[in-house]
């Protein structure tokens, strides 16, 4: 796909071979910006730079200064304006240099963006992504989960993946869907995680989560860097003679209830790990979900694995303890197992 | 006053144009009066927000837009949706919170919009918003080649949010065809804008952009429509943003319910002296552009047709209950299809096209009155920067880098002066 015109591809390789998180995420904008030209890039020092993360590096010398757009700090600016370029046919993606900085523009997205098609008729096909999540020692403002302010918001798609091939694969999705999406990156995986993508265009759909790992005993629910944990501890669980099955959630809104709970009626018991601090989580939203359609098939309480209720702290050792593992994912699991 | 009016106003209006201005803005009022019966009668859902006396505002600048141009009301600027196009019917129906009404009862007011053919952005309540959004759809349609001009409104009160600054200096930095009318009203909502800001002209918040400004009296639809037309040319011909200060008065409460009290009765005295209908009126009587047969005429045609659309209006149901829920999501091509409507090659902006050599100007970057006026250089990689001139004064860098720049918007100018006129209605 990338370079298909013959001319330089500026270092993109067409799929087909390990890549990082990162990397998966340069694809996706280069090979939807090569397919469709209404698809236009800004954000914070997006364009000459390539990115803080340089996850743009490249995109302004192939597509040039009206695709890749270096905007003032301004971030209600970038997605009013990008909500603008949407009414008139464009499909903007918004960098947030870190998404911590989302909440400068919490206004433009959850009033106007979000309520445009239910109000008056008017989708607003924009993708709003940036480096998010802990473990990189960014302190309390360069580390923030902030997905449960916008799972709240009716109007919005939220995703949160956790390989290369769904960054690469939803992020193409989210270009193309019609509604605004917000697509957190979580930026431990940026580097730390690699793995294969096809040579071929491909997305994966938005609202469907992955069953990772099977397994009979409980059901492990995670997304994001926490996913790796999971995966981790189920590993350890197994040697332990407990099968947890780890599912991926890749999306939170709109969230996959039909597979979560097809899972949990099956291993009767349903353990959350996120990363994201505890109260108002995604563990909370699908504690209710259980009660309200799968109440008579638990076999023991939902149990949580989160962050602290606190900001992210700085220090090495307290954000440590702040973070959920997989230690802790082990030790939880382990006490539900018991059931 | 009436000396003032006559003398800004030269007859270079045709007498349609002239005639155009006062039927929209008597219709402007006229749809307002009717709406305060309905808010009487308790028809009205919620809230009434009132123009009287700011008509010339809303209708002297949309009158200065063509039909392809894009607009974003905020809630008094009523003149301006029935310019653009809106049946009287929708505003009372929106009002109303009815099914027919264009969201169907999901938002009330003038919140709506219309994207596919009068080309207009639904406000919301969070003031200074729709600036950049406005100035998103000015770069939008300039990257698809379109020549169109982006426009919205703003009060004194909303002039102080931090979108407003955001956007402004977005829209400024990027050289958007937007302009904004800033009205000052004098009130937001009970407070004077002298305790908001600490500044005799709000067009001077412009200066701190690199725009260039203008201050009207916003009673005189006149001078309104002639500084519009000139900033919409002047954006349209790629000038950057303009912002306009158009000075003039809150008469009623900050909606139905608010007596303003708040007001001084000699304040109030003032501005009602000078109201913008009667103000006009007289203008076109002296001018012998209007006479007691026209008025006349003009009367009975707003009553018939206010009469038709009120009516329309009432008989429309309320949405069924159940239509509050679903269409939170567009679910597709069968939902929307979203295209953009090109008028430039694609090619342009398609590799290898669209490639650029690693240095990055923008022509003409903060050419405002207030800035210097070079071009903004920015170099990277191991390209020499372009504008390595020495500091020289900012004029005659602007000068020798872009002399294209300096004839095209005159030549522009002329062209859109004529050919704009011809295309309205």
């Amino acid at each position: 796909m990338a370079g298909g015109n013959g001319a330089a591809t500026n270092g993109f390789a067409s799929g087909g071979r390990q890549v990082t998180f990162l990397e998966a995420i340069r694809q996706a904008m280069f090979e939807e910006m090569e397919r469709d030209p209404t698809v236009l890039l800004m954000g914070e020092d997006v364009g000459v730079y390539g990115g803080a993360f340089k996850t743009s590096e490249g995109l302004l010398e192939r597509f040039g200064w009206e695709r890749v757009i270096d905007t003032p700090i301004s971030e209600s600016a970038i997605i009013g304006a990008a909500c603008g370029m949407s009414y008139v046919g464009l499909r903007p993606i918004c960098e947030m240099q870190f998404i911590d900085f989302i909440v400068c523009a919490f206004n433009q997205i959850t009033n106007f963006l979000a309520k445009g098609h239910y109000l008056w008729n008017a989708p607003a096909p924009i993708v709003i992504r940036g480096p998010s999540g802990g473990g990189v020692h960014g302190g309390p403002f360069h580390s923030a989960n902030p997905e449960m302010y916008f799972v709240h918001t009716p109007g919005l798609k939220v995703i949160y993946p956790s390989t290369p091939y769904d960054a690469k694969g939803l992020l193409k999705a989210a270009v193309r869907d019609n509604n605004p999406v917000l697509f957190f990156e979580h930026k431990f995986l940026y580097r730390r995680i690699k793995g294969e993508v096809p040579a071929e265009d491909y997305t994966v759909p938005i609202g469907k989560s992955v069953v990772r790992r099977e397994g009979r005993h409980l059901t492990i629910l995670s997304y994001a860097a926490m996913m790796h944990a999971s995966l981790e501890a189920a590993d350890a669980l197994a040697k332990e003679g407990i099968e947890a099955e780890v599912i991926d959630l890749r999306t939170l809104l709109p969230l996959d209830e039909e597979s979560i709970l097809s899972s949990v009626k099956k291993t009767n018991k349903c353990l959350v790990v996120h990363e994201d601090t505890k109260t108002g989580g995604i563990a909370g939203e699908i504690a209710a979900l259980l009660c309200e359609k799968a109440f008579s098939d638990l076999d023991g309480p939902l149990v949580r694995v989160t962050a602290l209720d606190t900001p992210v702290p700085y220090a090495p050792t307290l954000e440590e303890y702040f973070l959920p593992n997989a230690k802790k994912v082990f030790a939880a699991a382990k006490e539900l197992a018991r059931y | 006053m009436g000396a003032a009016m006559k003398k800004s106003m030269p007859r270079e209006l045709t007498r349609q144009q002239y005639l155009d201005l006062y039927y929209y803005m008597r219709l402007n009022r006229a749809v307002e009066e009717t709406m305060v019966k309905l808010f009487r009668q308790n028809k009205i859902v919620g809230g009434l927000y009132s123009s009287l006396g700011q008509e010339a505002i809303s209708v002297g600048t949309c009158y200065a837009l063509e039909k392809k141009d894009w607009i974003a009301p905020m809630i008094r600027n009523i003149g301006a949706l029935l310019v653009k196009g809106v049946p009287p019917r929708d505003i009372f129906m929106q009002h109303m919170a009815k099914y027919d009404s264009p969201t169907k009862g999901r938002d009330g007011t003038s919140h709506f919009g219309d994207l596919d053919n009068l080309h207009i952005v639904s406000p919301i309540s969070m003031l200074g918003d729709l600036i950049p959004v406005m100035a998103g759809v000015a770069i939008g349609g300039r990257y698809l080649g379109q020549k169109i001009v982006a426009m919205t409104w703003i009060g004194d009160g909303g002039s102080s949010t931090g979108v407003f600054h955001e956007g402004l200096n977005f829209a400024a930095a990027q050289k958007a065809a937007f302009v904004l009318i800033l009205e000052n009203n004098l009130w937001a909502y009970s407070t004077p804008v002298g305790r908001q800001v600490p500044l005799e002209n709000l067009a001077d918040r412009a200066t701190g952009y690199g725009m260039d400004s203008y201050i009207v009296d916003g009673n005189n639809v006149v001078a309104v429509y002639k500084t519009a037309r000139e900033a919409v040319e002047r954006a349209r011909a790629g000038e950057g943003p303009i912002l306009i200060e158009a000075k003039t008065f809150r008469r009623l409460g900050h909606a139905q319910h608010d007596p303003a009290e708040y007001v001084p009765k000699e304040m109030r005295a003032y501005w009602e002296a000078r109201d913008p209908i009667a103000l006009y009126e007289k203008f076109l009587t002296g001018e012998k552009l209007l006479d007691a047969p026209v008025k006349k005429e003009i009367d009975e045609r707003l009553e018939t047709l206010l009469e038709a659309e009120r009516e329309f209006a009432e008989n429309s149901p309320m949405p069924p209950p159940e239509f509050a829920e679903g269409g939170v999501y567009c679910t597709g091509d069968d939902c929307h299809k979203i295209q953009a409507r090109w008028e430039r090659p694609i090619a342009e902006v398609t590799p290898p096209k669209s490639s650029v050599k690693a240095v990055w100007t923008v022509p003409g970057f903060g050419s405002g009155k207030g800035s210097g006026g070079v071009d903004a250089a920015i170099h990277f990689g191991d390209a020499p920067a372009v504008m390595d001139k020495p500091a020289n004064n900012g004029r005659s860098a602007k000068a020798a880098a872009k002399p294209a720049a300096k004839t095209a918007p005159k030549k522009a100018k002329a062209a859109a002066a004529g050919a704009s006129r011809k295309a309205r209605r």
